[in-house]
């Protein structure tokens, strides 16, 4: 209710500010509420932060709203050498012309395979640590723990050329299965320590309660601390799907033919084919769209969560 | 039996658990706590034996190699199958001599500081606007770092790239519009610009984490004390220096260890870029060094030997952080 107070006197304000800002040429704005001349020094700032927050923002989002407004437009206009920022009789045939190419398919097919399975190995794996993590008491757990914590720094780049090997070694190139185990791997550490807060977060007691009623430990758990879960496990596969969804250092290591590369690959060979000719930018931002779009509406789901599980220590509530 | 039908009627599961039934009867009602205690040795251990495995397999054994081949010389030959020959540490001695990895690890750092440092003024300057600005205001802006964050680095690279492009590229177009001669100007070819544009790309898809995270810290500073301040005079720089800086520094801290272990492996930004026109050898980090002295010329000695180094690097930046989130863990 005051945030909404503040925004009308911001909004009441704003001539004011507007007056005070150009002083010369908007003095006689500024006579027009003169009792109010404290409250609006504030108000005055408040406004020109807003300018500025709107100015950002706008910065900030170009590269998106750039990439889907472009991809509505055919090539001809794009290549004319002056940049369209306002689509104008936008067309979804670069759409057409990218998904009918074929090669998409196979990428799409492959991303969806490597996705899925990743997100249902790591949700399961991970699941299992973070119970054996927040409800039990053992020998070596904070060692776990701290293992755990470490990896999850780790960069890909400091281990790919020996995974690259060892997926050669399993015979498992340019295979779901061998990208898959990496990536699980990658993204096992993050979640258990994701979701240890969320199995922390369902009191034990409420377990035993319906032990002491008769449930036998499992289907206390299945019947009561599982659904309370639910929200827990859906934030960590939706991390789970970003990563492997995204991931291109791995891939691009382990997947090496046409026929076996996932969206992130298919898309800079895309570029790189059209790139020998002239590139044809409005179907490469059709191309990069149809990508991120899904991630984008993914993503919207777990951001708060995500946040909280990488800085945890350190913002409290 | 009949004691647990008769506690919850509803409930079928005694019936086929055995084991339950003769638990509740045995013990008495508050007894699964110590039950707990006596039976459950085993089965954390047992719960983690997945997540262990895939570990021990995809990081664990990879890991153990890196150190072993590190340690072994690699050529041509290996590559056909002959053994690799054992050379101690020469590997390690090779790449302290070389002062190409030198340029590359001196790039790789000032590259990670410069992004790191920007990113931490941008985004601490974002969610200071954030607080600040009015509520529809603070949502627009919510929203589009929210697009910004979500964007997968191949489709923002890819959108970059056009707008670094430099026939059609907006940049171009808009800075020769406000009278500077970019016709044609290639952003990519000179090193430095090259940077200059990665360094554009990588903190624009960082800022968007860090402003939440600061500005969640944010909202912990009580707007009591801050009113309270200002009646007794002190001004902005004052209330921000000595009441909001102390309460959200854990977060800058930790924030500022993510992104500079995270700015270490800017791998995908860095190949894309020199896919699309980057001298490598002029523009190499560690991550793409790495790639091509081991997928690229097959030397995987050095470039195991440079992996160590990475993630030895990472671990030791990685310290501060880790040690934050366990005492998490202990409270």
């Amino acid at each position: 209710m005051s945030e909404l107070s503040g925004i009308t006197t911001g909004l009441a304000t704003g001539g004011a500010s507007g007056g005070l800002t150009g002083v010369s040429a908007g003095a006689g704005h500024a006579a027009t509420v003169p009792n109010r001349s404290r409250i609006s020094g504030r108000s005055v700032t408040k406004v020109v932060l807003s300018l500025v927050g709107v100015g950002v923002a706008l910065a900030w989002v170009f590269p998106v709203y750039f990439m889907i407004s472009s991809s509505l437009l055919p090539n001809v206009r794009l290549s004319s050498g002056k940049p369209i920022f306002f689509p104008t009789g936008a067309r979804l045939a670069n759409y057409r012309a990218v998904l009918e190419s074929g090669t998409f398919y196979t990428a799409l097919r492959m991303s969806i395979a490597v996705t899925v399975l990743t997100v249902i190995i790591t949700i399961m794996f991970a699941f299992l640590g973070a119970l054996a993590i927040s409800r039990f008491k053992f020998r070596g757990r904070k060692s776990f723990i701290l293992a755990v914590l470490f990896i999850q720094m780790l960069p890909a780049e400091g281990l790919f050329i020996a995974q690259y090997k060892l997926v050669g070694s399993l015979h498992l190139m340019n295979s779901v299965i061998g990208v898959t185990m990496i990536y699980v791997a990658a993204v096992v550490p993050f979640t258990i320590w994701m979701l240890r807060g969320f199995v922390a977060g369902v009191p034990a007691e409420l377990e035993e309660a319906a032990m002491v009623d008769g449930l036998s430990r499992t289907r206390a758990f299945l019947r009561i601390t599982f659904p309370l879960l639910a929200p827990g496990l859906i934030a960590s596969g939706v991390f789970a799907f970003l990563q492997a969804w995204n991931e291109f250092t791995v891939a691009l290591v382990v997947l090496q033919t046409d026929t076996s590369r996932t969206l992130p690959l298919w898309l800079r060979g895309f570029v790189q084919t059209s790139s020998t000719k002239d590139i044809d930018w409005g179907q490469v931002m059709a191309a990069s769209s149809l990508i991120a779009v899904p991630v984008i509406i993914f993503f919207l789901f777990v951001q708060g969560r995500l946040t909280s599980g990488l800085v945890s220590g350190a913002v409290k509530g | 039996m009949s004691r647990s039908t008769r506690h919850d009627g509803d409930v079928r599961a005694p019936d086929d658990d055995p084991q339950a039934a003769s638990r509740v009867t045995t013990a008495p009602v508050p007894a699964p706590l110590v039950l707990r205690r006596r039976r459950t040795p085993k089965v954390p251990y047992l719960l983690l034996i997945p997540s262990i495995a895939i570990l021990a397999l995809a990081l664990g054994y990879p890991l153990f190699w890196q150190v072993v081949t590190s340690t072994k010389q690699f050529g041509l030959k290996q590559q056909f199958g002959f053994p690799a020959k054992f050379v101690g540490l020469d590997n390690y001695a090779k790449l302290v001599t070389d002062p190409y990895l030198w340029e590359v690890i001196v790039r790789s750092i000032v590259f990670c500081v410069v992004c790191a440092a920007a990113t931490m003024v941008l985004g601490v300057g974002v969610a200071l606007l954030m607080k600040n600005v009015h509520k529809p205001v603070r949502l627009f802006l919510q929203i589009t770092m929210l697009l910004a964050w979500a964007m997968p680095v191949v489709a923002s690279m890819t959108v970059w790239r056009w707008l670094f492009d430099y026939r059609r590229g907006a940049v171009n177009y808009v800075l020769t519009q406000m009278g500077f001669d970019f016709v044609g100007h290639s952003w990519l070819e000179n090193p430095l610009s090259f940077f200059f544009v990665a360094a554009v790309i990588v903190v624009w898809g960082a800022v968007p984490f860090v402003a939440f995270s600061v500005f969640a810290g944010l909202t912990q500073v009580p707007d009591e004390v801050l009113e309270a301040a200002a009646i007794d005079g002190a001004n902005g720089w004052q209330r921000f220096w000595g009441i909001t800086l102390p309460i959200v520094r854990p977060v800058l801290a930790i924030v500022l260890l993510l992104q500079l272990v995270w700015d270490l492996r800017v791998f995908a930004q860095i190949k894309l870029l020199q896919d699309a026109g980057g001298t490598p050898s002029e523009t190499n980090l560690l991550g793409t060094y790495i790639y091509q002295l081991g997928i690229g010329s097959g030397d995987f000695g050095l470039s195991s030997a440079v992996s160590i180094f990475v993630l030895v690097l990472t671990i030791a930046l990685s310290w501060g952080y880790v040690r934050t989130l366990l005492r998490e863990d202990e409270s």
